[in-house]
């Protein structure tokens, strides 16, 4: 079988190919700014070279002269909107253009408007700012810092979680470690450049732009502009990488539908790669200290995790992994802190598993280190010290299968044949390394509402207001419906990326299969109750039928006695032309005021730690093997190794597809990925992909994902936990635990560089 | 982008006539109203970032004379023609067997996109890629003379540790130019005083005080040709490039190296460094230490000291000096160890 679709096991949907793949590679599917506009401007946008001080004078004289320039939004024009509220449907609550005030490098300056995008772009050059500098706060280190803690500072990171006595069990320990761990900035560089495009039609606003939050954008646009959210709509059906990217939405947006306004004609802008450095969001910097103390037998008894983590000075962004690190594994007792420290820096984001990703690779180097400190396998550390229940709040996992997922791992990799001895692996001048480490996300699942019609045609349509960020999300909620209603899937349409749809939540936390699947699940049960109920209705074509089970199939019902009946026959028999049905999901333990929140663009999130009943979350172990020249150290990784469980697996195509790129992009982030800081002036180094480096496809071997079968009812109704954002988390510490059995160097901040082996 | 003039001379004399129309004897090729353009990879994007700013490109894709085009194999040597594709050049035959230096350097270059476009001398007068220098926020010396280099103090990893100055740091990023350079190789200039030869190893100019001069050419000069001399034992050659990734980035050391043995001892060595300096880098102290000795992991390691003698670390590329190094000895041993 093709091992781009792996055969489903228990639990597993079909291969299907994505509905949408052959629109893909033959470039027929519009990305946002290829929707044709008629009467196009094109904007481009002007920004600052200082990272801290004010802009006193703009010269726009040069610009002006441009030919074909139509205008320059700057200071003052956006006086009459609002300024962007930070949250999840924005990026920041800097108003760039409202204020003079430059905070971080790289900050909207103006907008210039042109008839082409050449011309736009060269009156944006000529734009002379006259600043009157500060000396800005770069970072970590950098004078001029302020430090605060961060709990209580997102409505996402309430506490800093704690267990025990940590101080008494770590003094106590037999045998502990006390490291410290770091991780850069990084971009998330998806390859569709960011961009805005909007036009008026009359009052109403249509805003075209790579999003993962329509809902939430139209509502958030709307404060800013101070309108009718019903007369504001974002269209985004295809986007072309998110990672988190697209999910806030910058001041940009507001700025493009006020030059649209003034102009009384649709602007286009696309921003440049350089310039998406500063004005999208990014991975925050992280630094760790880790202590874990144990018993000579392996049992941990002390776990503390303390976190710091650069933000922006108007806003405070949390990362907080602690989370998931403080109930992955049986710890004794567990301290917890996360602090946020605030530099001269734009307002970072969320980026694909923004938690877990730089929290679970301190956690899991240092769980490599412990292994080695007990003179242990380090999959066999992780054996003992698996929970029967998490160690905060005592809850037991709703499914935990790492384990299971180890063993699979460890098998296929080859685990057993691997010499533990540091530096006793070799090939020729190349030293070979084996290591390993775990990957945690937490389930989620947020309301969602899914409009469902079953035609007498047998077509269906599917209208959904989720986003198709490249995860397969309109094939999968087309599985769904195709197998709740009897419909082969080229019968079925499926319409999302667009704020007028029925709301879905922001695709972001790995929630959107858990929640698009449950309302479209929902919706087409109720088709399917009204079916029966008409079917079996006195003078229905299955008329005497009670009280049996009945399934869809091949466009009939089908009783289990046997009997069955046309659904066209049902449909004309009910003198209908078609069933639609408007569902709205809610998750168990939503408020009073969730399907509300899910209209305001605000979702409630249940699942993860928040639940009463369990804790929620997926798991996977990754193997690494890396190649090290003896001579020069550079590292190459020629097999890696994933096996994940989380339940239902709607598809296992796109599901590896997803896992297989968090899986490269963990190695780029431990080999490759950081965005470089001047640390005099608080400026980005190196933003453009020739500096920025990404894996490519000769640095990607022998890669395989092992979707292991998980059955959990308990996590939603569509029993999916969402996996988009499991694959990267724990990748980078596999990759650094290889590199010390490769060269017995312990690397402890990413990414993994030939100048750290050579030393 | 600024609005520009596109010419399309029709001969290399054309070509020649249009540029010395529009330029003057003292312009700098790079600072110059009119510009030649042949695969573009380099000038398109500097002029996209406001880095290059002529005002009239002349492209050289049209011109007639077909030895532009073609790689010539003699006796004496071969001989590239300017407009050759980079691609073309390190899938050829006989490049490959009589010269696997330079088929590797090519190789090892860029992307398979790029090394489809981009013209072998376009290829060797690619420009930096100091960050400072790509951005024009920035103070660079190169780009703006006597404006300052934001590099020296900055974030400089990439940056050269042989043949810098207090002006300019910025690395020349070229693979080719390593195993021109190693091999004694001649460029081909016509501009409109004539046409000239020059040694590949005199058409670099180390930056000093005036790195916005980066090479011998003037702003009229079209280089046409790349000759490298006959060099039997140039079979056993190789390039060795150490990189961040596996491919597509640059040098973060490379080395270019031709070894003609009796057993084990060099009778004679070629050795050029890249990813490494200003300028394309013969390593000529290295060669010497070679001359005569057994070829060892010592005297590998001695040769590669004296390469680096001289070398000046700044805050983040000081692990180049080392990297750089074993580099140089882990070429030299495969080179030894080559079968020919």
């Amino acid at each position: 079988m093709d091992v781009a679709a792996p055969r489903p096991k228990e639990n597993q949907g079909e291969p299907l190919p994505r509905v949408d793949a052959r629109l893909k590679v033959t470039g027929q599917a519009h990305y946002p700014a290829d929707l044709p506009t008629a009467n196009l401007a094109h904007g481009a946008l002007a920004t600052s070279s200082i990272a801290r001080g004010k802009v006193a004078k703009l010269r726009l004289d040069d610009a002006r002269a441009v030919p074909g320039l139509l205008d320059i939004v700057t200071y003052g024009d956006m006086d009459k909107v609002d300024k962007p509220k930070f949250g999840n449907s924005s990026a920041t609550s800097i108003g760039p253009l409202h204020d003079r005030t430059i905070f971080h490098d790289g900050q909207i300056i103006a907008l210039a408007v042109a008839e082409t995008f050449e011309a736009a772009e060269e009156a944006a050059r000529l734009i002379r700012a006259e600043y009157e500098e500060d000396k800005p706060t770069a970072s970590f280190d950098s004078p001029g810092t302020k430090t605060v803690a961060a709990a209580g500072k997102s409505p996402m990171f309430k506490e800093d979680v704690k267990a025990g006595d940590f101080d008494a069990a770590f003094a106590a320990a037999a045998v502990k470690i006390d490291q410290r761990y770091s991780t850069p900035t990084q971009h998330h560089n998806p390859i569709e450049l960011f961009s805005t495009t909007a036009y008026w039609q009359g009052d109403q606003l249509v805003v075209h732009e790579p999003s993962q939050n329509v809902t939430g954008w139209k509502v958030e646009l709307a404060r800013q502009l101070k309108m009718d959210p019903a007369n504001v709509r974002i269209v985004s059906p295809f986007i072309g990488g998110a990672f988190g990217s697209k999910g806030p939405m910058t001041p940009r947006t507001a700025i493009v539908a006020v030059a649209a306004k003034r102009l009384g004609r649709p602007v286009r802008c696309v921003t440049s790669r350089m310039q998406a450095f500063g004005t999208q969001t990014y991975r925050a910097e992280t630094r760790h200290r880790i202590r874990i103390g144990a018993r000579k037998d392996g049992r941990i008894t002390a776990f503390a995790h303390e976190g710091w983590e650069v933000t922006s000075r108007p806003d405070l962004y949390v990362v907080g992994g602690t989370s998931a690190t403080g109930r992955m594994y049986g710890y004794g007792s567990v301290l917890t802190h996360v602090s946020l420290v605030q530099a001269d820096r734009n307002t970072p984001g969320y980026m694909r598993s923004p938690p877990e990703t730089p929290y679970v690779y301190a956690l899991e180097n240092a769980m490599d280190e412990m292994a080695v400190a007990l003179g242990m396998d380090p999959v066999e550390f992780r054996r003992i010290n698996e929970p029967k229940t998490e160690p905060i709040g005592k809850k037991p996992f709703s499914s935990r299968s790492l384990i299971q997922c180890y063993d699979q791992a460890a098998a296929a990799f080859g685990w057993a044949k691997r010499d533990p001895k540091v530096g006793a692996m070799r090939d020729g001048d190349w030293l070979v390394g084996m290591g390993c480490a775990t990957a945690i996300y937490p389930t989620a699942v947020a309301p969602c509402a899914a409009r469902v019609r079953l035609t007498v045609d047998g077509d269906v349509r599917l209208q959904c207001g989720s986003h198709e960020i490249g995860t397969g999300i309109r094939t999968v909620a087309g599985q769904m419906a195709s197998e709740r209603l009897g419909v082969a899937i080229d019968k079925i349409s499926v319409e999302m990326g667009d704020s007028s749809l029925p709301p879905a939540p922001v695709s972001g936390g790995s929630i959107s299969t858990a929640s698009v699947c449950s309302a479209v699940l929902k919706a087409c049960d109720a088709i399917r109750t009204k079916l029966y109920a008409a079917a079996t209705a006195e003078g229905g074509p299955l008329a005497g039928s009670h009280n049996e089970e009945f399934d869809l199939a091949d466009g009939k019902i089908v009783a289990k006695s046997g009997a069955s009946a046309k659904v066209e026959d049902v449909l004309k028999a009910m003198q209908v032309g078609a069933i639609e049905e408007y569902a709205e999901f809610a998750p168990k333990g939503a408020t009073p005021e969730a399907l509300k929140k899910l209209y305001a663009g605000t979702p409630e999130f249940h699942g993860g730690d928040q639940d009463e009943d369990s804790v929620k979350y997926a798991f996977g172990a990754e193997f690494v093997e890396v190649r090290i020249n003896r001579y020069t150290r550079e590292i190459r990784v020629p097999r890696i190794v994933g096996a994940f469980a989380a339940g239902r697996i709607m598809n296992t195509r796109t599901a590896r597809s997803q896992l297989m790129g968090g899986m490269i992009w963990g190695i780029g982030q431990a080999l490759h990925e950081a965005t470089e800081v001047d640390r005099r002036y608080a400026r980005y180094v190196n933003r453009d992909l020739q500096d920025y480096l990404v894996p490519v496809n000769a640095d990607i071997k022998d890669l395989q994902v092992i979707l292991v079968p998980e059955v959990d009812h308990a996590v939603n109704p569509a029993g999916v936990k969402g996996l988009g954002e499991l694959g990267n988390v724990g990748t980078a510490a596999a990759v650094a635990s290889a590199v010390y059995h490769a060269t017995g160097k312990r690397i402890r901040d990413l990414p993994i560089r030939v100048e750290q082996l050579l030393v | 982008m600024r609005p520009f003039i596109y010419e399309q001379p029709s001969d290399i004399s054309a070509a020649v006539a249009l540029a010395s129309n529009f330029t003057t004897r003292d312009d700098q090729p790079t600072r110059a109203n009119a510009q030649f353009i042949a695969g573009g990879t380099n000038l398109a994007d500097y002029m996209k970032l406001g880095v290059a700013e002529p005002n009239r490109l002349l492209d050289l894709n049209r011109l007639e004379e077909q030895k532009l085009r073609q790689i010539r194999v003699t006796g004496d040597g071969i001989r590239f023609g300017a407009l050759v594709r980079m691609g073309e050049a390190a899938d050829h035959r006989e490049v490959k067997k009589r010269y696997p230096v330079i088929a590797g350097s090519l190789r090892l270059a860029a992307s398979g996109q790029i090394r489809n476009v981009a013209s072998l001398a376009g290829n060797v007068l690619q420009r930096t890629r100091c960050e400072y220098f790509r951005e024009t926020s920035w103070a660079c010396n190169k780009r703006v003379p006597g404006s300052g280099c934001a590099a020296m103090d900055g974030f400089n990893r990439q940056h050269a540790v042989l043949g810098g100055s207090n002006a300019c740091i910025a690395t020349y990023h070229g693979d080719f130019a390593q195993a021109l350079i190693a091999l004694d190789a001649v460029i081909h200039a016509q501009g409109s005083d004539g046409a000239r030869q020059i040694p590949f190893a005199k058409l670099h100019r180390q930056p000093g005080d005036t790195p916005h001069i980066e090479t011998d050419l003037a702003a009229d000069e079209i280089i046409t040709a790349i000759e490298v001399p006959a060099l039997p034992w140039a079979r056993r050659s190789l390039y060795l490039k150490i990189r961040d990734r596996e491919s597509y980035a640059f040098a973060l050391a490379s080395a270019a190296v031709a070894l003609d043995l009796d057993g084990e001892t060099v009778r004679d060595a070629r050795i050029a460094l890249g990813g490494l300096a200003t300028v394309p880098w013969r390593a000529g102290a290295a060669e010497e230490v070679l001359q005569g000795k057994k070829l060892d992991e010592a005297s590998a390691g001695a040769a590669a000291d004296a390469a680096f003698a001289e070398a000046q670390p700044h805050q983040h590329n000081a692990f180049k000096i080392e990297l750089g190094k074993r580099t140089l000895v882990r070429a030299l041993l495969e080179t030894r160890d080559m079968k020919v």
